[in-house]
């Protein structure tokens, strides 16, 4: 048996699907991930992301030791704002993904994934050493995230006395109402909040979304609209073997200032000296079918990558796909699908935002981005 | 893990196909069982009509948003009718796997033996297969 997040009763309740992810009890689908999907771009759906670790910094040296850890520079941050970002070992590879929340001056939270929650807690053991900081992992939180057009409408109903600041959240930016830490945040390409609440108010928190029209939803419709919304999984997309800049996601270094000296940023410098030989894009099927993880892209006269997400668009109705390819690829592959050469168009991720078609077609502004 | 519906009137694969036999004609689809365990179905493709077909030989392919696997033919013979309406709405062979959701139609060779589970048979197979 796995992990229970405190949310685990309620799956059942709502017939949900069960899987194993990452160690976890985790709900794959409430029925029809189809179905969740297109409620998350047109509706409102509720994701239980309780699995996730929630990691809280402080300390007279936290800020230092954060532009340090990360890739992304939290000096642009302000209590309230959030910041996406890779941390990287010596070598620029990518050991995860995450999202850093400034509390105020000597406390930041952190929210790392869960495939990744061992590795990533020695090596914040391993780095803090030599710095006056302090974390602590919140297990006795949990994470919701509620996404999608119709969430905006139902702020009253949900947050009551707290209306007023969460509906004034901007993008990226978070609020403590209450006992509730509210971010305009997510991982659907649609607008929303990701909640983190004490555990113990999770289940009630969860029938009153349900009770307000907002669908439960599994992690099989997280995974299609990720993909859609053009957002790296770690493990799939990128991992330690690769840097931010083979990933599509040069845009979260921050190489200024010059004197920021952040883990990994020799190796990230001497990659772009060398020019970067691969580059994650979007891929889009012409024909029938489905994109698959690890199906061969070859690219005509310049070499093969390989697809690292591959999966089926339920709003383009089309199969869709991120893969590492040559750098020197242009509009156009083929991927090997059971044993059938089949030719893709190359996009620039997203391939869909706020429920409409959104890649283009041009990539010169994707190889433009990996190289400078 | 739920009970899926497994009807006793059909005949069964070892491979998750149902079979129907409906005079010198047989209906054929995939087992409730088959379409829970790869879910929402988003793409079909099915035989050539009027292709032959071995016993075993892979015959269509039926992709969810999260596998894609083949259906193996239960019997040699002559396809002489796909379900086209799949090609359009995949989801019916979730929808209604042993009805509007079924494969194509298959008029054996002459001669051919046929070789199927019952129902019994196939859900003690499936049941076996869950240990």
């Amino acid at each position: 048996m796995g992990k229970k997040t405190p949310l685990y009763q309620c799956h059942l309740d709502a017939s949900a699907k069960m899987v194993d992810f990452a160690g976890w009890d985790m709900p794959l689908h409430y029925g029809s991930q189809l179905q969740e999907h297109h409620q998350v771009r047109q509706g409102a759906g509720v994701f239980d992301v309780s699995h996730m670790t929630i990691v809280d910094f402080t300390g007279p040296e936290v800020a230092v030791f954060l532009r340090y850890l990360v890739a992304n520079n939290i000096d642009r941050l302000v209590p309230g704002k959030a910041l996406y970002t890779c941390m990287l070992n010596e070598k620029g590879g990518v050991i995860d993904d995450l999202i850093i929340y400034k509390m105020n001056d000597e406390f930041y939270r952190l929210v790392v994934n869960s495939g990744t929650h061992d590795k990533d807690i020695a090596w914040f053991e391993q780095q803090v050493k030599k710095f006056k900081v302090t974390f602590k992992e919140r297990t006795d939180l949990s994470m919701l995230a509620i996404q999608g057009p119709q969430i905006r409408g139902k702020i009253a109903e949900l947050f009551g006395a707290s209306e007023a600041v969460i509906a004034q959240l901007k993008p990226f930016h978070a609020v403590q109402a209450g006992d509730f830490f509210v971010a305009r945040t997510g991982y659907t390409g649609e607008d929303g909040f990701e909640i983190i609440l004490p555990a113990a108010e999770a289940p009630d928190f969860w029938r009153k979304l349900l009770a307000t029209g907002i669908s439960p939803c599994g992690l099989g419709a997280r995974d299609t609209l990720r993909l859609e919304a053009g957002l790296n999984l770690y493990g799939a997309d990128m991992d330690e073997t690769v840097t931010p800049l083979e990933s599509n996601l040069a845009w979260t270094v921050a190489f200024e200032p010059k004197d920021r000296d952040f883990i990994g940023r020799q190796a990230l410098e001497q990659q772009l000296e060398k020019g970067v030989q691969r580059i994650l894009v979007g891929l889009v099927l012409e024909g029938q079918g489905v994109l698959r993880n690890h199906q061969k892209v070859v690219v005509e006269g310049t070499g093969e990558g390989e697809i690292t997400s591959g999966s089926f668009s339920p709003t383009l109705n089309k199969g869709i796909a991120l893969a590492r390819v040559p750098a020197t690829i242009n509009h156009e592959c083929m991927v090997e699908m059971r044993g059938k050469l089949v030719l893709a168009q190359v996009v620039k991720p997203p391939f869909v935002r706020q429920g409409k078609k959104t890649f283009t077609e041009n990539l010169q502004t994707q190889k433009n981005g990996a190289v400078t | 893990m739920t009970n899926n519906s497994v009807p006793k009137t059909l005949k069964y694969s070892k491979s998750h196909e149902w079979v129907r036999q409906d005079e010198d004609v047989f209906t054929i689809g995939i087992t409730d069982h088959a379409q829970c365990m790869l879910g929402d179905l988003v793409y079909v493709e099915l035989p050539e009509p009027e292709s032959s077909l071995e016993v075993g030989q892979e015959c269509a392919v039926v992709e969810s948003v999260k596998a894609a696997a083949d259906v193996y033919c239960p019997l040699s013979g002559e396809i002489v009718e796909i379900n086209e309406e799949l090609l359009e709405n995949p989801q019916l062979v979730n929808e209604d796997p042993y009805g509007k959701g079924w494969l194509f139609r298959i008029r054996p060779f002459e001669n051919e033996t046929i070789n199927l589970l019952s129902a019994d048979q196939y859900t003690k197979q499936v049941a076996s297969e869950a240990h």
